[in-house]
């Protein structure tokens, strides 16, 4: 296990970057901790791909260096990293039995027969296959074949990091609860150092201890879930977490008041004269219909999805969602909407600005 | 519901009937009535029964020709099936170079036989071919129309140049087909370049290797024309493969009933092995899904 700093790193696919535009992976600095459970969110393409296989040395960065516990690795080998990785794709061996494939790493790093058994016996009880080790690996199902994946990943105890690519895209929704949970133990159980790379944001929120959402080829935040939820960093942050994501609406700013098109919305706190392009974020949970107050807002319709209502609006010209409770009553006299002031973000170009007196 | 029965359907397949009596069946079945009946010219035929079977059963000619195929059919397998695969391995996966080489190698395979035959038979020509010419300044003794070891190797890497590309080009198109997932957890599990080729590529490739080994073995079991441009099935009877044999019998000799008798025979055998050779591939296939 090791702690993981990523230092000025940087990724091109093409030979001679000229602009930033060509960077599949924008300038990052950051350090992964020792035992840390991360989750890598974004939408497809974003860089995070890029940047799993750049820290297993399956790609070589164009800039940059990695470093593992203080030591340049930038230019060793997968090989001599030391890293488990799991993909996508369930990848087993298939002229092997499902005991052959544990043991493969282990016996291509020359460890002991004995040694490597007993290993075996401990993974496959941890992936519940003990009963299948005899078995051929061709010809299980896709869950079967990423638990052997997954198993092949932690067989070596000494690894400095669990790496997975999205893996759980190819297996059925109650197994991915399941294998997410026994993950989750593991990562309790014994602290690898782990990195979860998914665009599946229930995935991410329930993984990690600290999720990194990636837009566009940079890291645009690293929080705790409730961060993200509460104060994200970026309006694609804002947008991507939650469901439905966040509310972005043009405004322009003048001390603790926001105006859309000249109607005054109340913030938290006081804000510095803003430039560029300004908006307010506010999340459907943080909205609320009313017969009297706020915002004049037309309703197009309501979605009932069980747990609570999702009710699809316009104000003064753009689309925002509310989200009401299940027993919140909605009635065709509710033509206003009102924001809770401190759920209330600021945004310039795109990123947050704190009010006055918070603390950055 | 019930079905609707409409016999006029028959006449829509009558056409694809007769094309097929008069290409296949009709000729086959001349083939089997001169197998069981004897002529002494005059257009009149006597009944013969097996007698022809047996006779070409009981015959040194035959087996000797089949033992010689079978040789030939192994000796090139076992040549242009590693080395295809050797071929597809060490071929660029992508790029401009991939194109140029799928192109280069596809070349041999567009080479009529006639004139693969007629390039072999003047290049290995001691007095005006390169190769010929060249092995005897060497002074190597090479001499593929009086050595019986030199008409073998001359069919045999002809046999090779022409279609060793078949089975690279099969055998590429496997490899193709592996994502890169495979060989990078590979590399994270540390695995050697062996058991790579053992364990990932090896497997994947089972597939088009049977279909490129059943296409190798039945296009050899049947070959005429190359080594028969270049040797004539000699010296003496050296290079005398079945098909080669059986021309000779039946149009050289005219001898209509055993050579007859000795079609049925090949084409039973050939029948019987592709047969073995499909059952294995549906049965593989079955295992992989």
């Amino acid at each position: 296990m090791a702690k993981i700093t990523l230092d000025n790193l940087a990724h091109s696919y093409l030979p001679n970057p000229a602009s930033e535009d060509d960077f599949a992976l924008k300038e990052l600095n950051h350090d992964w901790e020792d035992g840390a459970a991360y989750a890598l969110l974004g939408s497809s393409g974003c860089g995070k791909s890029t940047l799993l296989n750049i820290i297993s040395g399956l790609l070589h960065p164009s800039q940059g260096r990695i470093l593992f516990d203080g030591q340049d690795v930038t230019h060793a080998p997968t090989a001599e990293r030391n890293i488990a990785q799991v993909f996508q794709f369930p990848v087993v061996y298939d002229t092997m039995t499902v005991r052959d494939n544990l043991a493969f790493p282990l016996r291509n790093r020359g460890r002991d027969e004995a040694y490597v058994a007993e290993r075996v016996q401990e993974i496959a009880r941890m992936i519940g296959m003990e009963d299948m080790l005899s078995r051929k690996a061709r010809g299980l199902t896709a869950d079967a074949k990423q638990k052997i994946s997954l198993g092949r990943g932690m067989v070596r105890k000494d690894v400095n990091a669990l790496l997975f690519d999205e893996p759980l895209t190819v297996i059925d929704p109650h197994m991915k609860w399941e294998l997410r949970t026994q993950l989750k133990k593991l990562h309790h159980d014994f602290g690898h150092t782990m990195i979860y790379v998914t665009h599946d944001q229930t995935e991410a929120l329930t993984f990690a201890d600290k999720v990194v959402v990636m837009y566009d080829g940079r890291v645009v935040q690293i929080g705790t879930p409730e961060e993200l939820f509460e104060r994200p960093e970026h309006t694609f942050v804002g947008y991507f977490i939650g469901s439905p994501g966040m509310n972005v609406i043009p405004a322009r700013v003048d001390g603790d008041t926001a105006y859309i098109d000249g109607s005054g919305v109340k913030l938290a706190g006081g804000y510095a004269p803003l430039d560029g392009k300004v908006e307010i974020g506010v999340r459907p949970e943080f909205a609320r219909l009313s017969q009297t107050e706020g915002l004049p807002v037309r309703v197009h319709r309501v979605e009932d999805i069980g747990r609570h209502k999702i009710i699809r609006a316009e104000v003064l010209g753009h689309d925002i969602n509310i989200l009401a409770d299940e027993d919140e009553h909605v009635s065709t006299d509710m033509n206003r909407v009102t924001f809770d002031a401190s759920r209330v973000n600021v945004y310039a170009n795109d990123w947050r600005v704190a009010p006055k007196g918070e603390a950055a | 519901m019930e079905k609707t029965v409409n016999q006029k359907a028959w006449f829509l397949v009558l056409p694809v009937l007769l094309l097929v009596a008069f290409s296949a069946v009709i000729p086959l079945m001349t083939v089997v009535n001169y197998s069981v009946q004897d002529t002494f010219g005059n257009n009149q035929f006597f009944w013969a029964g097996l007698e022809w079977f047996s006779e070409m059963l009981e015959s040194d000619r035959m087996w000797n020709a089949l033992g010689r195929q079978l040789m030939f059919s192994g000796i090139i397998l076992a040549i242009e099936v590693p080395l295809g695969i050797f071929v597809a391995l060490n071929m660029p996966k992508s790029g401009v170079w991939s194109s140029l080489c799928l192109v280069l190698m596809s070349l041999p395979l567009l080479i009529p036989w006639n004139v693969v035959g007629t390039i072999w038979q003047i290049f290995g020509r001691v007095d005006i071919g390169l190769l010929g010419y060249t092995l005897d300044a060497l002074g190597i003794d090479y001499n593929y129309t009086q050595d019986t070891l030199a008409a073998w190797i001359t069919i045999i890497v002809m046999d090779v140049w022409h279609w060793t590309s078949l089975v690279a080009l099969l055998a590429f198109a496997g490899l193709k087909s592996i994502p890169d997932a495979y060989y990078q957890a590979a590399k994270i599990d540390q695995a050697s370049r062996w058991k790579v080729f053992r364990y990932i590529e090896l497997p994947k490739m089972t597939g088009v290797l049977m279909i490129a080994i059943l296409l190798r073995f039945m296009d050899s079991f049947m070959i005429y024309t190359e080594p028969f441009v270049v040797t004539g099935g000699g010296p003496g009877n050296a290079t005398t493969l079945l098909s080669i044999d059986l021309v000779k019998m039946a149009l050289g000799q005219f001898d209509l009933g055993p050579a007859a008798a000795f079609s049925l025979m090949y084409f039973l055998v050939i029948l019987l092995i592709s047969w073995v050779f499909y059952t294995v591939m549906t049965t593989l296939d079955k295992r992989e899904s």
